[in-house]
């Protein structure tokens, strides 16, 4: 079976339009002309909006489900889970500079001396490990309820995920050829549906921008289903007829890394309002 | 309605999609649930019986409508603007065997198509692939 899925990858051509050794911020800028070049009348701040930056219809609806989202009581819920001292007497907030206001927008990081790539959940979860309590499931419901929360203290906040030095330069490829690399039984990569095809409709979907994807999670996808944004790629995943890797997996922590640079000077909000 | 076709394919999610299939970590299926778009659904066992035309439209077969248009045929509903409409096939495609080879592995042609390679990786059988030729010939 594993051998079937590997053809299926191999057979993926990684995108060549992207220059080697081309720099993140290169990268960003390039991808975001290609959006330019189809749509000159889309503000980039509006790309956050997602699939609706396309479809007024949509945009209207989502504004008269955000002015009461039904999914407020979840964000509570998470508040209180912020809030509530460790066993310890800390908190979260005493984990992270500011109380934890603006600290979402600054992950995914690379963390030179663990190697690897650090996400919001990640220090979350390391938040509890050093105070002694129990990591919570990586995109687990709890872990997306606190994150509902946490993550609105940056509301407002620009995303910034830096790429500094080379190890992390290297995770950033890494996450980059995972959003180029065409995969699953009908071969699409990330960049089919969200590059070559944003603005397009897959039947009566519209397709969204890859830049903005990563300013507003979880979502609460039908108005109360929590989804968030890794177990979103594991949903694209399956979508394809690919075999999703795991939430939290070093691969999906790199795409993370990638894709969410992609968004980089956008205004962040959560948690939002998703079909 | 909308939100009752979604339920149905969250449903049906939790069964295995194919050869490349889900049935890696069936816990984590139930965790991810949430509705996921309806435009490719899953694969059906076997089609066997079904027309050109039946195998193109279906979601879990051709779903050649979640990118084609069909101008000619009034029953094409809500086709997405991926690809070009397909329409004056024999005009275009005075050699069958082109048509045969575009559905089979559209890469050959563009390596950068965003088309499927219905028959190199097998969402079709040949068989389901001479049925679609067929009918997208008589479009
Ligand atoms: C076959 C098409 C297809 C492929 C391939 C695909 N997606 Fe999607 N994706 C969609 C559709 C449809 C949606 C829902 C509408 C939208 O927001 O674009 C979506 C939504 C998303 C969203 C949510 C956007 C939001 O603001 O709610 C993210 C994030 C995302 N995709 C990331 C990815 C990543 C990363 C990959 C590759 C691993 C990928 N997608 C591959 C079709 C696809
Ligand atoms: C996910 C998108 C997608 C799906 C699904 C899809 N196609 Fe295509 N198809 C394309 C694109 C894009 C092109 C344009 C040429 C290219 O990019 O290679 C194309 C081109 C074609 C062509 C050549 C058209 C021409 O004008 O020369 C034919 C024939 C065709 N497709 C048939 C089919 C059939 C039959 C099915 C279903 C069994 C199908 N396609 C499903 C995306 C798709």
């Amino acid at each position: 079976m594993n051998k079937i899925i590997l053809a299926f990858v191999g057979a993926g051509l990684i995108a060549g339009s992207l220059a080697a050794n081309a720099s993140p911020e290169n990268d960003r800028k390039q991808i975001i002309n290609t959006y330019k070049k189809k749509y000159p009348k889309i503000k980039l701040d509006q790309y956050v909006y997602g699939a609706m930056i396309y479809d007024d219809g949509a945009l209207d609806q989502y504004k008269t489900i955000m002015d009461f989202p039904p999914f407020e009581g979840v964000i509570e819920e998470g508040k209180a889970m912020w809030e509530k001292p460790f066993a310890n007497g800390k908190t979260y907030a005493e984990c992270f500079p500011n109380g934890g206001k603006n600290a979402a927008g600054n992950y995914p990081q690379f963390d030179d001396k663990q190697g690897k790539v650090v996400t919001f959940e990640m220090a979350l979860n390391a938040c509890r490990e050093a105070n002694g309590e129990k990591a919570m499931e990586y995109s687990g419901k709890e872990i997306g309820k606190l994150t509902s929360y946490a993550r609105t203290l940056s509301d407002g906040m620009k995303m910034n995920v830096k790429v500094q030095g080379p190890a992390a330069q290297e995770a950033f490829e890494r996450g980059k050829n995972m959003f180029f690399q065409r995969r699953g039984q009908l071969n699409f990569s990330c960049a089919t549906c969200h590059m070559d095809n944003a603005g397009h409709r897959i039947r009566s979907e519209f397709l969204s921008p890859a830049v903005g994807h990563a300013t507003h999670w979880p979502v609460f996808r039908g108005g109360d289903n929590l989804v968030t944004l890794q177990q979103r790629y594991a949903q694209c995943f399956n979508q394809v007829r690919a075999v999703s890797l795991k939430p939290g997996s070093q691969e999906f922590n790199e795409l993370e890394y990638f894709h969410s640079y992609l968004s980089n000077g956008l205004p962040m909000k959560a948690s939002v309002f998703r079909k | 309605m909308r939100k009752q076709a979604r339920l149905l394919f969250a449903a049906v999610m939790g069964a295995s999609l194919s050869c490349a299939a889900l049935a890696a970590d069936e816990a984590k299926k139930e965790e991810i649930k949430a509705p996921a778009p309806l435009f490719f659904d899953k694969p059906k066992e076997e089609s066997t019986g079904m027309t050109g035309k039946q195998i193109a439209y279906d979601r879990r077969l051709g779903n050649c409508l979640a990118c084609h248009a069909m101008p000619s045929q009034a029953d094409a509903e809500m086709p997405g603007t991926i690809a070009p409409p397909l329409i004056s096939m024999q005009l275009r495609y005075p050699d069958k065997a082109k048509l045969r080879a575009q559905i089979w592995d559209a890469m050959v042609a563009n390596p950068k198509t965003s088309m499927p390679p219905f028959g190199k990786h097998k969402v079709l059988t040949e068989e389901e692939i001479d049925k679609v030729t067929e009918f997208v010939y008589s479009l």
